[in-house]
């Protein structure tokens, strides 16, 4: 089985990526949603709240699992996407697309650099 | 078995000290199968305890709370093993063997319990002095299930048609793909189907011998929750969830006309009535109830809590399984399961949760 890694982006070992683009999203890696399996809920924070990084910021639950989220980075929320809620399949169907989790505008971009690049994360998930 | 499970792209998971798929695709695609058109499962966890000799039937009857007496060759009963304090050991199904003269039994415990239970029916049969001769035949025995309104046409296919013959909650020794086997109409599922006893070497031939979708016991947990059917070690268990049958609202297993280990305890049970009740609850808010869940009332009063709940595959709800008030929440009492410290509403409902 080989999984989904887009090298245009960042990771943390518990299966969270982010963007380090202009607009940041986060959501959870292709590895993650097969682990899961058929995922059917979802809970995110609202638009406006902050989250920290390493933290968690919301929880993601398939038939079989309830598995928290933690954030890559440290931020606002500023969007949130609500199509999971009625739609959680997105998340096994699209991970890096449709199925993103939060934008944030966050508070200190050198935490980036604290992130895996798509070969490290490459190389714990092997 | 292991290795053709691995071919067809399973994950496994322990369970009960055996290594089982859970998923070989996913677990709604295995779910709709089984609902839709069939789906087979390997559930050679299951243990086999076999009980023969003249006094077969009265070790039987001593030991679980239905009366076996009552079987033909070839039936199938469903029981409960009770302690003395009419608590749940484990729940089985006895089949009375097939095409023999003298009576000869084969019941099934579950997963992990079949050492204990042979255990158990020795002690038994030395301390009352009977003349049985018992059997762990679990490790010679593969168990796989066929389900699904699908099943019986699949099921004839390779049988040259016996299955035919077999009505519900019956068992037939036939040939199934050349291979001797018990063919059992019985399952934990909801659909209509068979479970087969074959012998352990020849459980690959069996496997291959069927074209449909191959099924883990992710699937299995899904498909038995939507029917409410109790399993063993989560929605009872004598250490941590201990529960008479009458709780667990499987009282109608209990025959109080036969004497057997924990027979007095349930007669006063029955009078006297239950706390609690295993019922069904279903959310009306987005979430997912779990194992251990608390249900409250509107006053954030305790009324119970869950011991089993997924999102319903074929419903798209999430449902839960657990004991409840039996006086303050009945079928239709607007209740609140408390997820992750948030009470969602939801309300109790009888199963199945399927129509069936």
């Amino acid at each position: 089985m080989s999984f989904d890694i887009p090298s245009d982006r960042r990771y943390l070992e518990s299966h969270e990526w982010t963007t380090t683009d202009e607009t940041v999203r986060i959501g959870i890696t292709d590895f993650a949603q097969d682990e899961l399996g058929d995922v059917v809920f979802v809970e995110l924070p609202d638009a406006g709240s902050e989250v920290t990084a390493e933290e968690e910021f919301g929880v993601v639950e398939s038939i079989k699992a309830v598995s928290d989220l933690l954030s890559p980075v440290s931020g606002t929320v500023t969007a949130v996407n609500e199509d999971l809620f009625d739609a959680p399949e997105l998340l096994n169907q699209d991970p890096y697309g449709d199925g993103w989790m939060l934008e944030v505008d966050p508070s200190d971009e050198s935490e980036f650099d604290d992130l895996l690049t798509a070969e490290e994360y490459r190389d714990n998930i092997e | 078995m292991r290795e053709t499970h691995a071919s067809q792209e399973a994950s496994f998971t322990e369970f009960g000290g055996w290594e089982m798929p859970v998923e070989f695709d996913s677990i709604s695609t295995e779910h709709a199968a089984v609902r839709e058109s069939a789906g087979l499962f390997d559930v050679s966890h299951m243990g086999e305890i076999e009980v023969s000799g003249p006094d077969a039937a009265a070790l039987i009857n001593r030991l679980t709370t239905n009366d076996v007496t009552e079987l033909d060759p070839g039936d199938t009963q469903y029981a409960c093993i009770t302690d003395a304090d009419g608590t749940i050991l484990d729940d089985t199904v006895v089949f009375r063997l097939p095409d023999d003269a003298d009576p000869r039994y084969l019941f099934v415990p579950n997963a992990g319990h079949d050492a204990e239970m042979y255990t158990r029916w020795v002690d038994h049969r030395d301390e009352w002095g009977l003349d049985a001769t018992v059997q762990n035949t679990t490790e010679e025995w593969a168990m796989l299930a066929l389900q699904g309104p699908d099943a019986p046409n699949l099921a004839a296919d390779v049988t040259d048609g016996a299955t035919r013959d077999v009505g519900h909650f019956e068992a037939a020794f036939l040939d199934v793909a050349g291979v001797r086997s018990l063919a059992s109409r019985t399952g934990y599922t909801g659909e209509d189907g068979f479970e087969f006893l074959c012998p352990w070497d020849a459980a690959e031939t069996v496997w291959s011998a069927f074209d449909c979708q191959p099924c883990g016991l992710g699937a299995r947990d899904t498909l038995r929750l939507e029917m409410g059917f109790l399993l063993s070690g989560q929605d009872f268990d004598p250490t941590d969830e201990p529960r008479t049958p009458y709780e667990a609202g499987v009282g109608w297993t209990v025959d109080l006309d036969t004497t057997f280990v924990g027979r007095d305890a349930l007669e006063r049970a029955e009078r006297e009535g239950v706390d609690e009740r295993f019922r069904g609850v279903q959310l009306l808010e987005r979430g997912v109830p779990r194992h251990g869940y608390e249900v409250v009332d509107a006053d954030g009063d305790h009324l119970g809590h869950l011991t089993s709940g997924t999102m319903s595959p074929t419903l798209g709800e999430p449902i839960g399984l657990g004991y409840l008030a039996a006086d303050a929440a009945p079928p239709g009492t607007r209740v609140r399961v408390v997820v992750r410290g948030e009470p969602k509403q939801a309300k109790v409902v009888s199963p199945p949760f399927i129509d069936k």
